[in-house]
């Protein structure tokens, strides 16, 4: 009896570990979901400063950014310039933060682009500190009282951002972060 | 046609493997000696056509034919040839192609070397040993094939990680692999022992220096790992409790425990089931490892990809463990124990808390990096364990090793008396005491590090002493002289004496971890130019940015000055490296290395307009210990398992 009992007693480490495959380490919802968003002010590209604050009753998108995060930047650059273009009359702000580049790069890239939603440096890196940016892209969406609705890693996607802006103009309750496809075939 | 050819030597090394596995068996059992002959043959044959594969995915790397998935991911034509060709160990596809040829060879090289010798072993040997190729194979040809083919053909590769971007890249994978590969052996003779019932010490005398050489390439993996770590990953650190480095970890605990441990064995008949489970469970975590590195179901700085290679080391990993204890425990009645302790003072009894120790401390880090899983399946919460958990087991754990490994060397088999162990420890004790006390005197403060200096300088003292006890026991008996005696000790026992010298290295190891981490200084700041910043004795002033351009990336220098206690000593220039593909930069260190202390400064964040850096300076002390004492525990592993023929060639001549 005890010959067949033994070897059973290895079965117990093995169901754990399979189970492993259905869950996602990476998965880990992010603290600032629901809370006030660290405000921040920009001064843009253009010139003009921007401020987070002065943004309350309108769905803002913030999108951290650099033009040497190849692919994911360069994938989601249409889709954020895209989303600016059809919310931007229905209190919606799409604002990108570029985050450790050298502005004559963020240049070519927002050209490359044709941005033209309000983008600007972050020098210092200390807004990507305040909302606990781990690598580039990330993106927020903020409810129209101004706190984090939601959090994208990785390129964002046109169907989960509408997706969330609408929910957010039509008040459905938030959801929680996904994780995107951070660093894409590695 | 690289990639077809590659495929097809594939294919034809898993049925090779296969029927080598099925003709070792049933030739053996049925006594048909043409079809045992032709199983060996098979081995031979598998072993030349992996090699096949691994040509054709070399050539394909050096002549950068990115039709091939793989070479497009991982190769770039920016490279110089060496970078194309440690390609092959550059991702999960190319590095399991290495290991399924080391684990061919080293099949080869067991059948060549003992199938006349080990008659009645060498059958299960290899099958055994090609039941381990055909898994392996099989992973290449479904979910991990390095030949898949890629198209549109891109006119560049995307080049490596770039952090495997380091000469280090060269070195690191292949000590790692050549130790996980080289347990496998004993670990095959282990379970030949078992089916056969042949359950006497004769494997473990086989099987020595094959797990000696094998915990020797896995000790200077880990080591050379802390080492590219440090130098490369820019956070100042070695060794981070990060699931990859477990992975390694578990293995050599293990590892070490049964190298000790069959000692036990070979002396006193003791510990047989003992064994036999420590070379399983040793084998067994190297396939936990890959399996938790591959499989993506744990966090880890290391980017893993989820994908079906999980699933195929998990069912490997259930056959390995299902298989091996259904064997022990068939076996269990033959495994009865001849010898006892007769002595809570003796060798064996030290070789026992020995092992009890590094079970502990293996099954603990096993614990730890399982964890997350656990926490998650039974109460559905996301936890993580950091440092904290495992630094705080892992210290008791490792000064109680550093006592036994002073203590055990010196009490004999059976048991000594209290007054031999007194005139044995008494000299080292005393030399330890004083250690830590000059330390205290010094202004070395915490019971931590005073402890492990003292202990450490303990476990030197004994191996001083048992090399002047035998040195002098030598020139007294047979006249030699200083240097022909040490060259008898060697010769004469050289597993003993090669034995202290890795116990040296480790009391070094030992020193450099507890002094890095107890008096690690790290100071940052942003510097406007001409700002300083002090750290320790260092002052660090920012002086002006440059920037260039490497053949794959772009890099942005600080160009920092540093002052010693007021006097300048020098530029330094950290840098951030950036990569058109990757998604942050990457710290490009700069450091000064000592025996004292090392100076490490990493560039955190600078302003393009080059009046600012944000810089992070770490004064880190006696890290090069670690270094050096691997390389001494590489040493004494080295003159431990040396041919004896060697040594006397190079020796004094043997004496009559």
């Amino acid at each position: 009896m005890k010959k067949v009992l033994l070897p059973l007693a290895v079965i117990p480490l093995l169901v754990l570990l399979a189970y492993g495959f259905w869950t996602d380490p990476t998965a880990v919802p992010s603290p600032l979901i629901e809370k006030s968003a660290p405000p921040f002010a920009l001064t843009l590209f253009d010139g003009d400063s921007f401020r987070l604050a002065e943004l309350r009753g309108k769905v803002v998108v913030v999108n951290f950014w650099a033009s040497w995060c190849f692919p994911a930047c360069y994938e989601e650059a249409p889709v954020l310039e895209g989303a600016w273009r059809e919310y931007k009359d229905r209190d919606v702000v799409v604002v990108g933060v570029n985050v450790q580049d050298t502005e004559k790069a963020a240049r070519e890239f927002m050209d490359r682009f044709k941005f033209t939603f309000p983008n600007g440096p972050d020098p210092g890196g200390k807004i990507s500190i305040d909302y606990g940016v781990y690598g580039v892209p990330e993106t927020f969406v903020l409810d129209k009282e101004g706190r984090i609705a939601y959090k994208h890693v990785g390129a964002a996607r046109g169907d989960v951002l509408m997706g969330q802006i609408e929910g957010l103009l039509h008040r459905v309750p938030p959801a929680v972060e996904k994780k995107g496809d951070h660093e894409r075939g590695a | 046609m690289t990639a077809q050819l590659g495929n097809i030597a594939l294919w034809i090394a898993f049925a090779v493997a296969l029927y080598g596995a099925a003709a070792a068996v049933i030739g053996h059992r049925r006594h048909r000696s043409t079809l045992l002959e032709s199983a060996y043959s098979a081995v031979l044959v598998h072993c030349a056509v992996v090699t096949v594969a691994l040509l054709c995915l070399e050539y394909a790397l050096i002549t950068s034919d990115f039709s091939i998935q793989y070479v497009a991911f991982n190769s770039s034509l920016k490279y110089p040839i060496w970078y194309k060709i440690a390609g092959l160990w550059g991702a999960l596809e190319g590095s399991l192609l290495l290991w399924a040829w080391m684990q061919a060879v080293l099949a080869a090289q067991v059948v060549i070397m003992y199938r006349r010798k080990h008659r009645d072993f060498i059958p299960y040997v290899s099958a055994v040993l090609m039941g381990i190729s055909a898994f392996f194979v099989s992973v290449l040809l479904v979910p991990a094939n390095p030949f898949a083919q890629h198209f549109p053909v891109p006119a560049d590769g995307r080049g490596l990680n770039p952090l495997l971007e380091d000469t280090s890249m060269l070195v690191h994978p292949l000590l790692l692999y050549s130790g996980y590969v080289g347990f496998t052996v004993p670990y095959a003779f282990a379970m030949a022992a078992l089916i056969t019932g042949r359950l006497k010490e004769e494997w473990l005398f086989i099987t020595r220096r094959w797990a000696v050489t094998a915990w020797m390439f896995l000790t200077c993996g880990i080591i050379y790992g802390g080492w590219w770590s440090y130098h490369v990953l820019g956070w100042g650190g070695y060794w981070a409790w990060d699931p990859v480095e477990n992975a390694s970890f578990m293995p050599w605990l293990a590892g070490t425990a049964y190298i000790h441990s069959v000692m036990t064995q070979e002396k006193r008949g003791m510990l047989k089931v003992w064994n036999l489970t420590l070379i399983t469970l040793t084998f067994a975590l190297v396939i936990f490892g890959t399996f938790l590195t591959r499989s993506g179901i744990l966090n880890s700085v290391h980017a893993f990809t989820r994908g079906a290679v999980g699933y195929f080391f998990l069912a490997f990993l259930a056959v390995i463990l299902l298989s091996t204890v259904s064997l022990l425990s068939l076996r269990a009645d033959q495994l009865k124990t001849q010898g006892s302790v007769d002595s809570f003072l003796s060798r064996e009894s030290a070789f026992l808390f020995n092992n009890l120790l590094l079970v502990t401390f293996c099954f603990t880090v096993f614990l730890g990096t399982i964890f997350p899983l656990l926490a998650e399946a039974v109460r559905g919460v996301k936890v993580s364990v950091g440092a904290p958990y495992f630094n705080y087991v892992a210290g008791p754990i490792g000064l109680g090793l550093l006592f036994l490994m002073g203590v055990g060397s010196v009490i004999p088999w059976r048991g000594g008396s209290w007054a031999s162990l007194r005139r044995n420890l008494l000299g080292p004790g005393l030399a330890g005491v004083a250690a830590g006390c000059a330390a205290f005197l010094l202004g070395f403060r915490g019971p931590w590090v005073l402890t492990t200096y003292a202990l450490a300088v303990f476990v030197m003292g004994v191996a001083v002493q048992e090399y002047y006890r035998g040195i002098r026991a030598r020139r007294r008996t047979a006249g030699e002289g200083p240097v022909q005696a040490l060259a008898q000790l060697f010769i004469r026992n050289r597993r003993r004496y090669g034995g202290f010298i890795v116990h040296v290295g480790f009391a070094l190891v030992a020193i450099g971890i507890v002094s890095s981490s107890a008096f690690k200084v790290e100071q940052e700041g942003m510097l406007k130019k001409g700002e300083m910043l002090q750290a320790g004795k260092y002052q660090v002033r920012f002086d002006r940015l440059t920037s260039g351009e490497g053949p794959t990336h772009v890099k942005v220098h600080g160009i920092f000055t540093i002052f010693n206690e007021s006097h300048e000593a020098g530029e330094m220039r950290p840098g951030l490296r950036f990569y058109p593909r990757s998604n942050d930069p990457i710290a490009e260190v700069d450091y000064w290395l000592g025996l004292q202390e090392d100076l490490y400064v990493i560039l955190s964040s600078f302003d393009r307009q080059g009046a600012w850096a944000v810089v992070k300076v770490l004064v880190n002390p006696m890290v090069s210990w670690i270094w050096i004492g691997g390389a001494i525990m590489a040493l004494g592993t080295l003159i431990a398992m040396l041919p004896t023929r060697l040594l006397s060639a190079t020796g004094a001549g043997e004496k009559p």
